[in-house]
């Protein structure tokens, strides 16, 4: 009879045995789940997506609040020659911002009246929502951010995005706190634009280099479009997602392409994308 | 290798995701966020269990996913096989070398983003990829590579704090025993 020692080529064979069919069985299951999980319908994965997100909501809470005691202490060391400095230079400013304020009512009530002469619908007044910047997408070849507005607080996908300089995105997706906002610049987030010049050329804002991403292309420009450096650049309410009007930013530079055909030009962007903190959802 | 190195990596992974997602400073600086995920699992690989190291790179990529645009799921399966081919030649792997570690964390920090591309492509999802995609892949490789031994220092560290240290052996050996006098 024979008899095998630990350790004899027999034991080490079995060993070996169980310790490849343990991994097969690793690499199998992992492979399995990543092909049922990549292939579930868009809408279950968009909920297990946003169930598996709000496992890290009590920690957005205390980054938030640990961002606000930071900042509470700054303002704790600032100097009273320094506070009174600033509240002057606000206090300039809120006298000018509320000059403009009146000359720009006293400009939509001439709009309104000339809007119900020429018998045109009335435009809607912007309605506002402000709302705070929790995360940035952890990987480099998106540019989405997540807000702390979700359905409890009425967003909904495709609702714009601004700043006080500019246009920021649009909503991609909404949970019942939390919204997903794909910035200009993004492969989704396309809009639809206007440069402000004599012609009013039309084109369509696309996709930033991945690594700066303050400056975008704006393409399917005509080729005699009036361009210069410098025009400002607004959305044109093509589209039906952006409203008429918000600023998005300034041409830098063009060129032909296609062989002449169409014209692109480089746009650099009024908002400051990489500095996000409050942004202000636009309810149409 | 016992429970709690494995509970210290799966947390040392949620937290890795979060850094990731709520502090952005070195992506202002440099240019590109770095990713901690295959350092962890290089940790993972050569200091616990095959259960572990497959627990961390699913529940890691699905953490990373539901906080990116990127489709659910396909961040596991790079992390997995990093994870799963260090795992199978750890016996060969000098894992205690800081220089080893470097290397292994380079590897991995340089191969997961480039297979995730290749997957989130294969979708039909174009994310924004360029030239300077390129330096930001140096940007994750190097500072996935400095990041791997502080992860090994870090896990080491808490797992001496919180752990049973083993008992140290002592100097007196009974088969070199002096004897005084003369006999």
């Amino acid at each position: 009879m024979i008899r095998h020692e630990p350790g004899t080529p027999n034991k080490k064979l079995e060993t070996g045995l169980m310790f490849k069919r343990k991994h097969y069985i690793a690499l199998a299951l992992v492979t399995v789940t990543i092909l049922v999980i990549l292939n579930l319908p868009s809408r279950t994965a968009a909920r297990l997506k946003t169930a598996i997100g709000s496992i890290f909501l009590p920690l957005f809470g205390l980054a938030s609040s640990t961002h606000r005691v930071l900042d509470k202490a700054g303002d704790a060391i600032t100097t009273r020659s320094e506070l009174l400095r600033q509240n002057e230079a606000l206090r300039l400013e809120n006298q000018q911002l509320r000059m403009q304020a009146l000359q720009a009512q006293e400009a939509v009530r001439e709009n309104e009246r000339l809007r119900r002469l020429v018998g045109w619908q009335q435009q809607k007044r912007w309605n506002l929502k402000l709302a705070r910047v929790v995360l940035r997408d952890p990987a480099n070849w998106w540019r989405t951010v997540q807000i702390d507005r979700g359905t409890k607080d009425g967003m909904r996908v495709d609702l714009p995005v601004l700043t006080t300089n500019g246009l920021v995105g649009r909503i991609s997706a909404v949970s019942y706190d939390r919204s997903q906002v794909v910035l200009i610049g993004d492969p989704n987030c396309k809009v639809a634009a206007q440069i402000v010049n004599s012609s009013g050329d039309m084109g369509v804002i696309g996709s930033s280099g991945p690594f700066d991403g303050s400056l975008v292309e704006m393409t399917h420009l005509s080729k005699n479009a009036a361009l210069q450096p410098g025009q400002d650049v607004i959305t044109s309410g093509l589209g039906g997602i952006f409203p008429e009007g918000i600023p998005i930013g300034k041409v830098v530079d063009f060129r032909q392409v296609e062989y002449g055909l169409y014209t692109e030009a480089r746009v650099k962007l009024a908002a400051d994308l990489s500095a996000l903190d409050e942004v202000w959802v636009l309810f149409k | 290798m016992n429970l709690l190195n494995s509970i210290l990596v799966l947390l040392a992974v949620f937290l890795a995701v979060f850094w990731e997602t709520a502090f952005s400073g070195i992506r202002n600086v440099f240019g590109a966020q770095i990713h901690l995920l295959p350092a962890l699992m290089v940790c993972a690989a050569l200091s616990t269990g095959l259960a572990t190291t497959t627990l961390a790179s699913v529940l890691g990529g699905l953490f990373f996913d539901s906080l990116s645009a990127n489709p659910l799921g396909v961040s596991v399966l790079p992390l997995f096989l990093v994870g799963f081919a260090i795992h199978t030649q750890r016996e060969l792997i000098l894992r205690d070398q800081i220089f080893a570690q470097f290397v292994l964390g380079l590897s991995a920090s340089g191969l997961v983003p480039i297979l995730t591309a290749l997957l989130i492509l294969t979708k039909g999802e174009p994310p924004l990829l360029g030239w300077g995609s390129l330096w930001q892949w140096i940007v994750v490789t190097v500072g996935g590579g400095i990041a791997t031994p502080i992860c090994f220092q870090l896990l080491g560290m808490f797992d001496r704090m919180l752990n049973f240290q083993a008992a140290t052996q002592t100097s007196f050996r009974h088969d070199r025993e002096i004897r005084r006098g003369r006999k």
